[in-house]
């Protein structure tokens, strides 16, 4: 699978002038579309950089967001490197949570904080990377579509939590389908906890723990032996079958790492901040991370930065729609929408625009 | 008896919009292009039919609207598809993602209503229609029932499906030029374009159509089922319908008898919502909802039957020098 067309810009240049172009484009369509609904862009951008970075509960809230958005990006990125598009985040976040919630549910009032909360990482981990397994497996073995496949998958995790949480792990006397607050030595400790002086905010080691996963990530990527099969799988399948490589794993493996890094993401959001599983708790981070492994080129470097964005989004949106009543979450989904476009599916749409300029500059 | 047909109604009622989407999903796949787009093409028309209907009180100008922002959305996709010739998977996720952004922000904006749009006045709707002489043989011991609870008592549009679009369809695709190079584009476009079709025409066309069922199907959820546009309200229905479509094989009538299938299965999970079976018990409602999906990825690993995709599906098609 190639994405797009081979660019022929320097390479910093595809790296940073295709991608912000790209987001300038999708900011302008947003800012039109704003303009229509009868309110000032220019306006509704400053409202929404000052809710996400004005002030220290909002920059803690934007942390909070970019920490799940890092995990789920690096999921998506793993797939791509091999050539797969997993669609299946949300799915596999959603399933990883079950994962996190049976540990809780089980151990919390049993073991200590040091021992269940990797627990609880690991279960996400597995559970994730399990859900991922089957749709890998599939397209490994019996030739489906990886893309339909985890589409459906979704479909699937979301009726089977929906059934456990409303019938099985529901709290007694609860009418509402939520599971009963965890334990509180299962709960990660939050940043204002750890340093205190920091507005309070759900941002939380979790944090740490993505700018870790992103570092791993380059290094397996970059400079492992696995990596290298990863990535030479994604650029020529046929190829890496003839060097001897067994193509049927690296996908299973990539899938499997790839819903393992998107589980991470519901530990953030359970363990960090919820403290207990609703219904609806990813709400759309498996997307969302789509839209960052795509904005960031897959590169963790990229990921960080687009992370951050729609952490940013995420945040100042919500303070947005505070100030603006006309202005809803679901512009933020719109923007998102949009971001997907331009830089995932034509993300290098303004090449032969530029492409012009640089060779100018050669000569 | 009664709770049989009415069973079999409601059948043909959730069945209609999934069959449009279905058959839209078939114009474009069988082109090359795959479209997981159905359903923010759905969404983006149910919108804009709702809007103009209401804004018109004319049903007719809403499934217009429909038709217009679905095939709008469709040619941003053929632009991606087949002009660009960048990833159509991401493509059509962006196009889902942006409907269902895009649709409640400009109800809230056009009909404050939290993203809804307003109830639909009387003649702003498709009504049931009740065919010649249905209530005179309501008494009539099962063909009565069979007329006037199957087949009368349903929206034009249900009319149109099933006695124009599904007939129209399979013919174009069989027995038509255009349906023949349509299958050579997608199963092999550079054999058709040494032929001398031009695959870009043909996938453009073939998303145009597309563009245009998705629309009918839009507008039937919000101009004539609940009357007025809800937020998200597709609910997941144009995957349903790709699930169809590739349970029929990329056949037309194959993948409308897919349709009905699950549209039967939902029917009698209303039905039994609640009630405990003998020796199983109550079947949660979840249970059942999963089945389209679950029988997809079965279908696809080949455990039912091989699943016969047209072979350029996916592949942008650059022309060979």
């Amino acid at each position: 699978m190639k994405f797009g067309q081979p660019s022929t810009l320097p390479r910093w240049a595809q790296l940073t002038v295709l991608p912000a172009l790209n987001l300038l484009a999708a900011l302008l369509v947003t800012g039109f579309v704003t303009w229509m609904i009868g309110e000032n862009p220019w306006e509704c951008l400053k409202l929404l950089i000052h809710g996400a970075f004005g002030y220290g509960e909002g920059i803690g809230y934007t942390l909070f967001y970019t920490t799940s958005f890092i995990f789920a990006g690096l999921a998506v990125a793993t797939a791509f490197h091999a050539g797969l598009f997993n669609i299946g985040g949300e799915g596999q976040a959603y399933l990883a949570g079950l994962g996190v919630t049976l540990v809780m549910l089980g151990f919390d009032h049993v073991l200590p904080s040091y021992v269940l909360i990797p627990l609880a990482m690991l279960a996400a981990m597995g559970f994730g990377a399990a859900w991922a397994y089957v749709p890998a497996y599939l397209q490994a073995k019996r030739g489906s579509h990886i893309v339909v496949t985890t589409i459906m998958f979704n479909f699937i995790a979301y009726s089977l939590m929906l059934y456990l949480i409303s019938h099985q792990l529901i709290e007694a006397g609860s009418q509402n389908p939520t599971t009963r607050l965890f334990g509180q030595s299962g709960w990660i400790p939050q940043a204002h906890e750890l340093f205190s002086g920091l507005p309070s905010s759900p941002l939380n080691l979790c944090f740490v723990f993505a700018l870790l996963a992103a570092g791993l990530f380059y290094l397996i990527v970059w400079h492992s032996r696995w990596g290298f099969e990863l990535r030479t799988v994604g650029t020529n399948e046929h190829a890496a079958g003839y060097a001897g490589m067994s193509v049927s794993r690296v996908i299973i493996v990539a899938m499997c790492v790839s819903g393992a890094l998107a589980g991470l993401s519901s530990v953030n959001d359970l363990l960090g901040s919820s403290h207990r599983m609703n219904v609806l708790f990813t709400n759309g981070v498996g997307f969302v991370g789509i839209a960052v492994a795509l904005m960031g080129r897959n590169h963790p470097v990229g990921i960080i930065l687009s992370a951050l964005l729609f952490g940013a989004l995420t945040q100042g949106g919500s303070d947005l729609s505070f100030e603006k009543p006309m202005i809803t979450r679901e512009m933020i989904l719109f923007i998102q929408g949009l971001i997907i476009l331009f830089c995932g599916a034509l993300e290098n749409l303004f090449e032969p625009f530029i492409a012009g300029l640089f060779k100018r500059k050669d000569k | 008896m009664e709770m049989f047909f009415s069973l079999l109604d409601s059948t043909v009622r959730v069945a209609t919009p999934l069959v449009l989407a279905a058959l839209a999903g078939m114009f474009s796949e069988r082109s090359g292009v795959v479209d997981i787009s159905l359903e923010g093409k759905m969404l983006a028309a149910a919108f804009a039919s709702a809007a103009a209907a209401y804004l018109t009180h004319n049903p007719w100008i809403g499934l217009l609207a429909g038709m217009m922002a679905a095939v709008s959305l469709a040619m941003v996709h053929a632009f991606v598809s087949v002009t660009y010739n960048g990833n159509q998977l991401i493509s059509g996720m962006a196009i889902n993602t942006i409907a269902s952004g895009i649709t409640p922000v400009l109800g809230l904006a056009w009909f404050q209503q939290g993203g809804n749009s307003p109830q639909l006045p009387d003649e702003g709707r498709f009504h049931e229609i009740t065919l010649p002489f249905a209530d005179a043989v309501r008494d009539v011991p099962v063909l009565g029932l069979v007329y006037s609870k199957l087949i009368s008592g349903h929206s034009i549009l249900v009319y149109l499906t099933v006695l124009v679009v599904i007939p129209l369809v399979t013919w174009v695709l069989y027995k038509t030029r255009f349906g023949l190079r349509l299958r050579a584009v997608g199963e092999n476009p550079h054999a058709a374009d040494t032929a001398g079709i031009s695959v870009a025409r043909v996938r453009y066309t073939a998303l145009f159509w597309g563009g245009i069922l998705c629309g009918m199907a839009g507008t039937y959820l919000s101009v004539y089922q609940t009357g007025s546009f809800i937020k998200e309200m597709t609910a997941g229905k144009g995957f349903l319908a790709l699930a169809a479509l590739i349970f029929g094989k990329w056949r037309p009538v194959p993948a409308v008898i897919g349709c009905l299938l699950f549209a039967f299965a939902d029917a009698i999970q209303i039905r039994l919502e609640g009630v405990a079976l003998p020796v199983i018990g109550q079947i949660p409602s979840q249970a059942i909802a999963v089945i389209p999906y679950v029988l997809t990825v079965l279908l696809l690993a080949g455990f039912v039957g091989r699943a016969l995709a047209p072979k350029a599906i996916g592949v942008p098609f650059v022309k060979s020098r």
